[in-house]
């Protein structure tokens, strides 16, 4: 896998936006997978009683494919120095076929002497602004 | 119920190391949906300049669990479990989590406070290696929600 270089961004390079697909079946198995079994993600009754709309998302697993979009841009999944991500909005899961759809995207805001550059992120579902201040402080070759 | 404020700095140790293996780091990647060869193929991971198979970035959330479940399930912390989603979360990595890591992890509570009616709780878990250096800390803000 070829890695990003440091040389070859520029403070403002955007990273194209991507769309990441999440259904029921994807929140059950990140449940097991995670240890996360809040009920929130899985059981629509126990959802609606707490007064969500629907099941929805774990926040990790937006946070996952944001993550994604930087480490499959620098082609270096071990290169995450930093990155932090505030959940603003649930990404709501219906029970159907289609599921929900996740659509990430980021921007160079920073090139740093050490290396490392900073990529802020954004991810919208429903159109809802889901994640806010994300960033990633990520090392490029 | 309330938060109880009294117990920002308390912490929770994990009652054994956490080890990292190959198997979990695929089972996380292929949830979540992360294709990458580091995750899976050791000798894709060696070539990358690894040691052995590459956690995805947000694995860490997993060494945070034996901390944070003591803390939620502490009586005298007061958390209302069925009012909580996630709030925010961040990870200050010193190295990349690998296969063969055995970590050890102490959980904290940083910060209590109310905020329009929702309670927030901020935890941070440090990790460290076998040698007790510091390989990740993972910070995580539960809201709990008001009725």
């Amino acid at each position: 896998m070829s890695k990003l270089r440091h040389t070859d961004v520029e403070v403002g390079t955007e990273i194209p936006e991507r769309t990441f697909t999440v259904r029921r079946l994807d929140l059950v198995r990140y449940a097991g997978a995670s240890g996360d079994f809040n009920p929130i993600h899985w059981n629509e009754r126990f959802a609606k009683s707490v007064g969500l709309p629907d099941v929805i998302a774990h926040g990790m697993f937006t946070m996952a494919q944001a993550a994604r979009l930087v480490t499959d841009w620098t082609g270096d999944p071990g290169a995450v120095v930093d990155y932090s991500v505030r959940f603003s909005a649930p990404v709501v899961v219906p029970d159907d076929d289609e599921g929900a759809e996740i659509v990430v995207g980021g921007t160079v805001k920073k090139k740093h002497d050490d290396g490392t550059v900073t990529v802020a992120l954004t991810a919208r579902s429903g159109g809802a602004k889901v994640l806010a201040r994300s960033t990633a402080v990520v090392r490029l070759a | 119920m309330a938060i109880n404020p009294d117990y920002v700095g308390r912490e929770y140790r994990a009652p054994e190391a956490y080890e990292v293996t190959r198997v979990k780091i695929r089972e996380f990647a292929e949830a979540v949906g992360d294709p990458s060869p580091v995750h899976t193929d050791p000798a894709a991971a060696k070539a990358a300049g690894y040691a052995d198979v590459v956690a995805p970035p947000t694995f860490p959330v997993i060494l945070g669990m034996a901390g944070s479940a003591q803390a939620i399930a502490d009586p005298g912390l007061g958390v209302d479990f069925s009012r909580v989603v996630h709030g925010d979360e961040g990870f200050h990595y010193s190295r990349p989590v690998v296969a063969g890591d055995v970590l050890d992890t102490v959980t904290r509570i940083t910060d209590v406070k109310a905020l329009g009616g929702n309670e927030l709780l901020t935890l941070e878990t440090v990790a460290t290696d076998a040698s007790g250096e510091h390989v990740v800390t993972a910070g995580m803000m539960l809201v709990v929600r008001g009725e």
